[in-house]
């Protein structure tokens, strides 16, 4: 070969001078720069506008209705008392009834977990089927899902009225939880289709090479590997059942009305005075079981979201 | 019958005929390698082999067995995958049971099988992880322990060292060539499209393309005697040289391109003899030697040198003959530079020479 050899060992460099005069290390960053009081001050007044409300309803359900008549809405109370929160809880009076939203809250537990357990079975084991078992039609059969997604509900109420009466359970919580059942169905099953789309297909072909059916495949492989899929889900339905106002309504009786309609009730009660500290507590205790799921869960919820690839 | 028989093997996805009417037959003990291009069908093949494909049309059996319409757990075989697959939620040890446990397999059983698998791939300091916990070649040596434990008689590897880096793949190579020789009677299915594993590990290769095998033979016929010029073009690093001219037989047949004759009264012409007609003639480039040693070749000629590209061992020259490129390798001490004249010789003996339309082997 000719001398095209290059001698990268070469001679040792000289070496530099000691201290070079110049920036060097770390940039310095100023705590008082314009970039962070825009940014902290824009920060800053969005959480006001947001959590504003929420002070208000809180220093309002914590105060009588002789403070509350003065009319200052930020005071903050003289004198604390928890009577509206009691009285929201059992003795406030929701149409027909005057136990309060104990009532109520039990219903919507009664209508959220069923609801909430049902649903994801059902829709995780249909995005597991399309995803990974391609079977004849399936296609067809998730655009149809899909495209129920986007059925208005308003069209649905009425006949669905008329299935569940015939079926004999109008008015009940196993008509109210069937009726949610099925309208998460679009929704999750397009969750968990690709959710389970994106586990690598060779997984899928290994645990079928090692006996593993369909039943065992989902319940030994793909359960396991999708925790955050379905913390996802969770919180979805949890959520949207909890606060669904309209299937409520429409789809059950007084006296297995869910929060959300006796909260109205109490609300826009026509008569009597309005205990708007009363109110204020009911709200509250109406909005506290979403609020404790985002913060449980909030970590696991956007893991969730972003899941993509499944590291194998 | 062998240990694996496909007849007429046909598939479709679609429109989209992948495999076109395959015959292949595999002794037992045999490792075929299933070498081609990206896209050819491999994956495809074993797959349908595994049972893991639906096929179109033809039958599939595996030691005497008509397994066409049967689940792959049922039909003997542990296949290990290029993204090797593992389980991510359980451990090594519960990677390799997994299978048995599934086919009810009683504990003592489980556990033995899996210490013997441990044992043969050197991975029981590994049993109590999880695969995120394990390197490369760790994960890889797993995939191979949980086809291992099933105690299958016919192996199938989707290019399982491809997501390797070289130093390791060199490595599991030997110690999947190791583990066949130590599986008496284990037939062995391996695609890849690495060339130096396929001539390495293979009894016989069977060469790809377009969902139909061009050539099945044994690695030596294959570089040797390959059957047509795609299968020649494939196989070699670096490529054949092909050089375009004339066959014309007089006393003895001569291939002619230009000015040139080569003479090839001792090329052994396949089936019926040589036919006068255009050809292209191939010749690799290991098989070309230079200047002492070219002198004892018979067929000489003198190029220049126009590219070199130096590689350590040897270094590999381009120059021109007669119009067509040609590439040989030199001594990687041996002077050679750009711009040199050099004397080469071969023995046309040693070449193949494929009809320019058929492009098969003559
Ligand atoms: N599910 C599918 N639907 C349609 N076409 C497919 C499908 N899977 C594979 N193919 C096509 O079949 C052909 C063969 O694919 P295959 O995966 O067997 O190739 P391969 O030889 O394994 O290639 P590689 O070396 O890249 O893995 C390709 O052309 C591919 O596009
Ligand atoms: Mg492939």
């Amino acid at each position: 070969m000719a001398s095209t050899a290059i001698d990268y060992a070469g001679a040792p460099a000289e070496p530099l001078p000691q201290e070079l005069a110049g920036p060097r290390g770390a940039r310095p960053r100023r705590l008082l720069s314009r970039r962070n009081i825009f940014l902290y001050g824009t920060l800053t007044v969005v959480a006001i506008y947001y959590l504003l409300p929420l002070y208000v309803m809180v220093v309002t359900s914590l105060k009588g209705m002789p403070e509350i008549r003065v009319g200052n809405i930020f005071a903050p109370p003289l004198e604390i008392t928890f009577e509206p929160w009691v009285k929201a809880w059992s003795s406030a009076c929701t149409g027909l009834n005057c136990d309060g939203l104990s009532r109520g809250f039990w219903n919507s537990v009664r209508i959220t977990v069923p609801s909430v357990i049902l649903s994801i079975a059902i829709a995780s084991i249909n995005g597991y089927a399309l995803a990974n078992w391609r079977f004849k039609g399936a296609n067809t059969f998730f655009t149809i899902l899909i495209v129920g997604a986007f059925i208005p509900y308003q069209v649905m109420l009425y006949p669905i009225v008329i299935i569940l009466r015939e079926m004999g359970i109008y008015g009940t919580l196993t008509g109210l939880v069937l009726v949610h059942t099925v309208f998460g169905m679009p929704i999750l099953t397009l969750l968990f289709r690709n959710y389970f789309a994106s586990v690598p297909e060779e997984l899928f072909k290994a645990a079928r090479v090692d006996g593993a059916g369909f039943w065992g495949i989902y319940f030994k492989i793909m359960l396991p590997m999708s925790l955050p899929i379905f913390v996802v889900a969770i919180i979805l339905q949890v959520t949207g059942i909890w606060n669904d106002f309209l299937f409520g309504v429409v789809y059950t009786k007084p006296d297995v009305y869910p929060m959300t309609v006796q909260l109205n009730n109490i609300v826009n009660a026509t008569q009597g005075v309005k205990e708007y500290n009363v109110n204020m507590a009911a709200t509250i205790i109406t909005g506290l079981v979403p609020l404790i799921v985002y913060f449980a869960s909030g970590k696991l919820f956007v893991r969730g979201i972003a899941a993509g690839a499944v590291k194998g | 019958m062998g240990a694996v028989s496909v007849r007429n093997l046909c598939l479709n996805f679609g429109e989209v005929e992948v495999l076109k009417n395959l015959n292949l037959d595999i002794e037992e003990g045999e490792f075929l390698v299933l070498l081609g291009s990206s896209g050819c069908g491999k994956s495809t093949l074993l797959n349908c082999i595994a049972g893991l494909l639906d096929i179109t049309d033809g039958q599939i059996f595996i030691k005497g067995r008509n397994v066409t319409w049967e689940q792959p757990k049922d039909r003997g075989i542990g296949m290990v995958f290029q993204s090797y697959a593992l389980y991510p939620q359980m451990t090594v040890e519960g990677n390799l049971a997994f299978g048995l446990k599934n086919a009810r397999v009683p504990k003592d059983e489980i556990a033995r099988r899996v210490a013997r698998a441990a044992e043969i791939l050197h991975i029981e300091p590994l049993l109590k992880r999880k695969p995120a916990q394990l390197s490369g070649g760790q994960r890889q040596r797993v995939a191979i322990g949980r086809a291992l434990v099933r105690d299958v008689d016919v192996f199938l590897f989707d290019e399982p060292l491809s997501n390797l880096d070289a130093k390791l793949r060199a490595e599991l190579r030997v110690e999947i060539k190791r583990l066949h020789q130590q599986l008496e009677n284990t037939t062995m299915i391996y695609v890849t499209h690495d060339q130096i594993e396929a001539m390495t590990l293979a009894d016989r290769i069977a060469i790809m393309r377009s969902g139909a095998i061009q050539q099945l033979a044994d690695p030596a016929t294959i570089y040797n005697k390959p059957v047509n010029k795609y299968v020649a073009g494939f196989i070699g690093s670096p490529s054949i040289n092909f050089i375009d001219g004339q066959l014309e037989i007089g006393s003895d047949p001569v291939f002619r391109a230009g000015e040139t004759k080569i003479s090839l009264a001792r090329y052994q012409f396949s089936g019926n003899g040589p036919k006068p007609g255009a050809v292209t003639f191939g010749i690799r480039p290991e098989h070309i030697f230079i200047e002492k040693a070219a002198s004892d070749q018979p067929f000489q000629a003198e190029v220049d040198v126009e590219v070199i590209e130096p590689m350590g061992a040897d270094t590999l020259v381009w120059s021109r003959f007669n119009g067509s490129e040609l590439r040989f390798r030199v001594d990687g001490q041996h002077p050679v530079k750009k711009g040199d004249r050099v004397m080469v010789g071969f023995d046309p003996a040693r070449a193949s020479v494929f009809d320019a339309q058929t492009e098969m082997r003559l």
